[in-house]
């Protein structure tokens, strides 16, 4: 133990790499750049967040900012290691929960969800770089079981809300409980009730495509989940022609571009190879479908994405590249 | 076979030392399935320690007659005839208690918990050994059941033994009383046992 101690502060002197050919290192993409390009990409989502639910939007945002990064700073300490606050991840994580929470959730679950995400999700398993699952989607799934009063369907809406949105059931739920159809622009421009980043399907285009032109996200991932979405949802419209909820619908409506675009491609839990992702996110669509025509929740992209990152690490085997002239 | 531990050294360790669920992680299945309430987890325990105090006696009275090809079977024969006895006996008398444990307590038939004392103290040591060993063992499994229980208990329901503890405003943490919630709690719990023995052998050694 004491070894390794010294080993890590000797770090700090100069580092000599040791590795086999190609020598190729990429100083310009640190984890701190990474991180801050999502946080530039989420900006037109949280923007549009604060557009649509107003001081719903901010209030969890603040919330869940604070508390991953408290969780970060309380359970690095425990764990005798710096506390990471400026490389942006622990940041990152709050956003992106925020946005994946309804406006209208109490400040406790906003809190607790932090707290798991960090703790449960990200720091018990190793720390940053080491965790199994998407940090926020554990935070996210916690509260969602604890709280499934306030988390569920009728948890997002509250009748007497001055926001408009906040006052109408989502598109997903009223679309599953009564078969009403949201319009298109509706679902495209976000003004709609739901999670709070989840409702502008332009805003995460905007972000999405940012992320992957910056390389930060991979395309392979959200092209996967797109893919199996159009597949699995032009199937589903052949066998039912009379439905009205279309394969656009199901692309636009919901957390799909933004958990194509923003969960699915944390790089921690997806596979390393193109391969490898594009089947990651083929996997991710296709459970989403699954979710949502058959079971019971109206919304399949958190467990989708969870299921998925556990069985990364087999999709990694399956996918090592071979080596040129290699068996 | 010539340094046995001692009948006090036996219930000693049986608490904390040897705890049989946090230290030899043995008999997790009532450990995960039963703790999502005191009354149920100490009525389990109770259970435990009935059956596992008669079969180390019984086993440590015959231990003298046991061919080791044939001592697995004698061990489980004897355990299944008290598992009986306490089963049909929370049915007959606390019944809603005996609905909640469900076939948690048939299975203890299989705790491996019981073999193992078996196995380790009551077919090489005396009568007492072995029925201060059970006892000791049934201790330390009732503190590590209801230690996860009232974890679970408090943050699942706000409540301990079915009486409210917490504000009503409290909100119940559903997922506590549920199985995730079941893993999450020994899991951490597991950690803190060792975070704090690890601490001590550590102070120990520096002396």
């Amino acid at each position: 133990m004491a070894k390794e101690i010294q080993i890590r502060e000797s770090a700090e002197a100069p580092v000599i790499h040791v590795a086999p050919s190609p020598h190729l290192s990429h100083t310009a993409q640190t984890t701190r750049t990474m991180m801050r390009d999502v946080l530039i990409a989420l900006a037109p989502v949280t923007g549009m967040a604060l557009y649509v639910f107003q001081a719903y939007a901010l209030r969890q945002l603040a919330i869940c900012v604070i508390g991953c990064l408290a969780a970060e700073w309380i359970f690095t300490g425990m764990r005798g290691r710096r506390a990471t606050l400026w490389d942006f991840s622990a940041a990152v994580t709050g956003v992106i929960l925020a946005l994946s929470l309804p406006g209208t959730a109490p400040w406790y679950i906003g809190v607790i969800a932090s707290f798991t995400a960090i703790g449960i999700g990200k720091v018990i398993f190793g720390g940053l770089g080491m965790n199994i699952f998407n940090p926020a989607m554990v935070g996210r799934a916690f509260v969602m079981i604890a709280f499934a009063g306030a988390m569920g369907a009728a948890g997002y809406q509250d009748a007497s809300s001055a926001v408009d949105a906040i006052s109408q059931a989502t598109p997903m739920d009223a679309f599953k409980q009564g078969g009403a159809i949201a319009p298109l622009s509706a679902l495209f421009w976000g003004n709609t009730n739901g999670s709070l980043g989840e409702t502008s399907a332009i805003a995460c285009l905007i972000g999405g495509l940012y992320l992957c032109i910056r390389r930060t996200a991979s395309w392979e991932i959200p092209a996967g989940v797109i893919g199996a979405v159009v597949v699995l949802g032009g199937i589903a419209n052949l066998l039912n022609p009379e439905s009205q909820w279309t394969v656009l619908h199901h692309i636009l409506g919901g957390a799909l571009l933004f958990g194509a675009f923003f969960i699915a491609t944390d790089p921690v839990t997806s596979p390393l190879t193109p391969k490898g992702k594009l089947i990651f996110g083929t996997g991710v669509g296709a459970l989403i479908m699954l979710l949502r025509i058959f079971s019971g929740y109206p919304e399949g992209v958190m467990f989708a994405v969870l299921i998925m990152n556990s069985i990364t690490p087999l999709i990694n085997r399956w996918t090592i590249p071979r080596p040129l002239g290699g068996k | 076979m010539a340094d046995q531990p001692t009948a006090a050294e036996r219930f000693i360790q049986g608490i904390l030392p040897e705890n049989p669920v946090y230290r030899q992680l043995l008999g997790l299945c009532p450990t995960l399935a039963v703790t999502n309430g005191l009354k149920a987890a100490i009525t389990m325990s109770a259970a435990v320690l009935f059956v596992l105090f008669c079969a180390n006696v019984i086993v440590s009275l015959i231990r003298n007659l046991l061919k080791p090809h044939l001592r697995i079977v004698i061990f489980t024969l004897t355990i299944a005839t008290f598992v009986t006895f306490a089963d049909r006996f929370l049915a007959a008398y606390v019944y809603q208690m005996s609905k909640v444990l469900g076939p948690y307590i048939p299975l203890i038939i299989v705790n491996c918990l019981i073999i193992c004392r078996c196995e380790v103290c009551a077919s090489k040591q005396g009568v007492v050994t072995a029925g201060a060993d059970a006892i000791g063992q049934s201790l330390g499994f009732c503190l590590a059941l209801c230690s996860i229980a009232a974890v679970r208990e408090l943050l699942g329901t706000g409540m301990l033994f079915d009486i409210r503890v917490l504000p009503v405003v409290w909100p119940d943490w559903v997922i506590m009383v549920l199985p995730p919630g079941a893993f999450l709690t020994f899991g951490l719990l597991l950690g803190l046992v060792n975070w704090y023995s690890d601490r001590r052998a550590a102070a120990a050694g520096g002396k």
